[in-house]
């Protein structure tokens, strides 16, 4: 017989447990309170456990993709990982939109799938698919649990692995045999990943050369990207832009890391993003991104991007670098820290900025935030951007979180709502995904439980995961859904319009009407077709604590500008539905 | 395309199940190309080797190298080249072996050190060793005189030992 170590010793005195418990003890061991998920066959010892297991609350939905954008707006909102939980099969497939969505705008998530028994495996077993094989390229990592041994140290793993560098979705696929074997339950305490090392700090010499070369710069600009939200690196950024006296613009994901009532502030930059922001960045010497994969969203022509200037980029993740953009200056790392480290450089040493040249770019962008997009269409119909401007006025004072759709709507958003803090606005930008709002506003409101959680959505987008409704009624979770409806897919129309001759091909969408379906789920349902009953309609739905819908009825032919058409270069901004172009610098 | 080179990229894995899959699917996945791949576990059978030739251009190569860091078992990317190691590949050729031509087939084995490894009253089969370069011509050679199959294995390579540049041990 083979002499036990004392810690094993110990171990054999403890009752083994089942592998649906040492499942649960592990989630407990990583601090995990709420769980979204799904039951289903492969699954039931899971469920089992869970039914007088009172330290974690599973949030149960109405479909696995739910789970998935619950978790994912659960992490966006509070910074730590989503975990989700559903069967084998088609409870695993129904996942692959979320989980690709958070490896697209790098949100931590660990996605529990349930998966046949291993004897079972490859047979075309019922309820049989292999999702570590589909979701191997948009998932950070993923596990197929041979042993139940293992199974400990695969969770911490995952929670690692989810967590730290860029952080991502990682799925673990539990073999419905290792939910079932007993053994004992010891957590590891150390990680052995030697392939697995995200570089933090920046290179040094990198460093000293970014900062030269923004302090010597004649017309820098910033870009903040979802980076500068992961490494809650918003006081650094803040500050360094101060110190420097350097405008800085946000990428859709960056959207409130830099106060936006802020005079350095210039707003979203890209595809609908704002004139100025563009210009700055097309004008620009030295480009300073942080935390931004340079999207063709936000880049225009790539040839054409920020062409006179040199690139500094902070990215954790090495991919991201010279990828799309090349880089002058690369520096790998944590923006929290290499930020800190420049800080601390800048402050220690004598480096003159270029102060006149700086004064007369940030008039130049002055003079640039002339040229505005107003509304196109004058109609008896409530317009869109009104609606919008309304809903943040009212909600400003509740310090709300904001989550969308994909569309027209969402870039209205981003334009017209002014963000002072990250984490208020969540919406799908990588992967565009509509559906994605109402079930993230889900997970938004269980992780932020007294705030104020509003779901602009559109027509289109709402009714791809509309049936979440009972979830929000079951759990009473009072999120206001403001329905923009125009009775199109109001982007994809819009390019239509511009683009194909007006030919609007199966764009046009008819809708139940959101009211009574509201009722019907047992929710709140409201109707403003008036600009004067916006207030009072939103006062209601904010002050019922409950779960609400309110449906805009819109004028449908509003369009969203500015708009740089998709591979043009960002400099031809179009302001309005007239053909005049920009001069182009 | 201008400046396409061949690059051989080696990776040096965990050996676990899967792991080929991802290294493969990056590839695809990302629009990158294999000209060859070999994969087979080192000395410690924890770890595997593989190594894959890839056609692009230098930013290509570079996103690739990144690319294949960023996978969890990835332990070590490097892209090698002629000058810091040294490289073959394996080729097995059946060749009509004609009356007239069976000499002139011992002939070219002979020059490119090949084996005769199988022999039937129609056909020769040969074994041969050696850089790409060598393994191409050898087909070449061969081809008039009537392949009946080929098979040819990826690259495989291995970094040169320099420490007789020492002056310790000159």
């Amino acid at each position: 017989m083979k002499k036990l170590s004392p810690e094993q010793q110990d171990l054999e005195k403890q009752e083994k447990l089942s592998g649906a418990e040492i499942f649960l003890e592990c989630l407990k061991k990583e601090d995990v309170k709420e769980i979204f998920g799904y039951p289903g066959g492969v699954i039931l010892t899971i469920y089992e456990a869970l039914y007088n297991c009172t330290d974690i609350k599973h949030y149960l939905v109405r479909h696995e993709q739910a789970a998935i954008h619950a978790a994912e707006g659960y992490a966006r909102v509070t910074g730590r990982p989503g975990v989700a939980l559903v069967t084998s099969g088609p409870g695993a497939c129904n996942t692959v939109t979320g989980i690709a969505n958070a490896y697209y705008d790098g949100y931590p998530l660990v996605v529990f799938t349930g998966q046949v028994g291993l004897n079972q495996i490859g047979n075309d077993a019922f309820q049989e698919a292999d999702i570590v094989g589909i979701t191997r390229s948009c998932c950070k990592h993923n596990y197929l649990v041979s042993d139940l041994k293992d199974l400990p140290r695969i969770i911490k793993e995952a929670f690692h692995i989810a967590t730290t560098g860029k952080p991502g979705p990682v799925v673990v696929d539990l073999p419905k045999c290792i939910l079932s074997d007993k053994s004992h339950f010891l957590y590891p305490d150390k990680i052995k990943l030697p392939g697995y090392n995200p570089n933090y700090e920046g290179h040094p010499r990198q460093m000293s050369k970014a900062l030269k070369l923004l302090c010597e710069a004649r017309r820098p600009v910033i870009i903040s990207g979802g980076g500068v939200v992961q490494s809650n690196a918003y006081k650094e950024l803040i500050e360094l832009a101060k110190k420097l006296n350097i405008p800085v613009c946000n990428t859709l994901m960056g959207t409130g890391t830099y106060p936006s009532d802020d005079e350095l502030s210039l707003g979203m930059l890209g595809m609908h993003g704002n004139y100025w922001a563009n210009f700055a960045v097309c004008n620009c010497d030295i480009l300073f991104a942080i935390g931004t994969r340079f999207n063709d969203r936000i880049t225009g022509c790539l040839k054409r991007f920020a062409k006179d200037a040199q690139v500094i980029h902070i990215d954790i993740d090495p991919c991201a670098i010279s990828k799309n953009v090349k880089v002058d200056v690369p520096i790998v790392g944590d923006a929290k820290l290499v930020l800190n480290s420049m800080l601390k450089e800048f402050n220690e040493s004598t480096y003159q900025i270029n102060k006149e040249d700086k004064e007369d770019w940030l008039n130049q962008i002055k003079e640039w935030k002339n040229k505005r997009a107003l509304p196109q269409v004058k109609s008896s119909k409530l317009n869109p951007m009104i609606v919008i401007k309304k809903l943040y006025k009212i909600t400003k004072e509740y310090d709300p979180i904001i989550c969308t759709e994909v569309g027209q709507h969402q870039m209205w958003t981003a334009q017209l709502f002014k963000f002072n803090k990250p984490r208020r606005l969540v919406t799908s930008g990588g992967l565009g995904t509509m559906g994605f709002g109402f079930p993230a506003a889900i997970g938004a409101c269980i992780g932020q439980k007294d705030k104020l959680v509003l779901n602009i959505a559109g027509d289109g987008s709402i009714q791809m995961n509309i049936q979440e409704l009972a979830t929000c009624v079951d759990y009473n979770l009072p999120i206001i859904v403001a329905v923009i409806n125009n009775g199109y897919l109001g982007m994809v129309r819009q390019w239509q319009e511009k683009l194909f001759n007006k030919h609007y091909s199966q764009t046009k969408i008819s809708s139940p009407d959101f009211v009574k379906l509201a009722q019907s789920y047992g929710a709140l349902g409201y109707r403003v077709e008036k600009e004067e009953d916006i207030e009072i309609i939103l006062k209601q739905a904010i002050d019922a604590k409950r779960p609400v819908f309110i449906d805009f009825i819109v004028e449908p032919y509003e369009m969203v500008y500015p708009w740089v058409l998709s591979g043009h270069p960002l400099n031809q901004v179009l302001l309005s539905n007239e053909p005049c172009q920009n001069e182009e610098l | 395309m201008t400046n396409e080179q061949k690059h051989t990229i080696s990776v040096l894995v965990r050996n676990e199940a899967g792991v080929l899959s991802r290294v493969v699917d990056l590839f695809s996945g990302r629009g990158f190309n294999i000209e060859s791949l070999t994969v087979a576990p080192t000395l410690d059978t924890d770890f595997s080797r593989i190594t894959i030739v890839s056609k692009g251009q230098t930013g290509i190569i570079e996103q690739i190298t990144k690319q294949l860091n960023r996978l969890i078992p990835t332990l070590k990317v490097l892209e090698v080249t002629d000058d810091d190691s040294v490289s073959n590949e394996l080729i097995l050729v059946k060749v009509t072996a004609r009356d007239e031509c069976r000499s002139e087939i011992l002939r070219i084995a002979e020059i490119f050190n090949a084996k005769i490894i199988d022999v039937s009253p129609k056909t020769y089969t040969l074994m041969a060793v050696g850089e790409e370069r060598q393994i191409t011509s050898l087909i070449e050679l061969l081809r008039p005189l009537g392949i009946k199959e080929l098979v040819r294995s990826g690259k495989v390579a291995i970094s040169r030992e320099n420490s007789f540049m020492n002056i310790k041990n000159i």
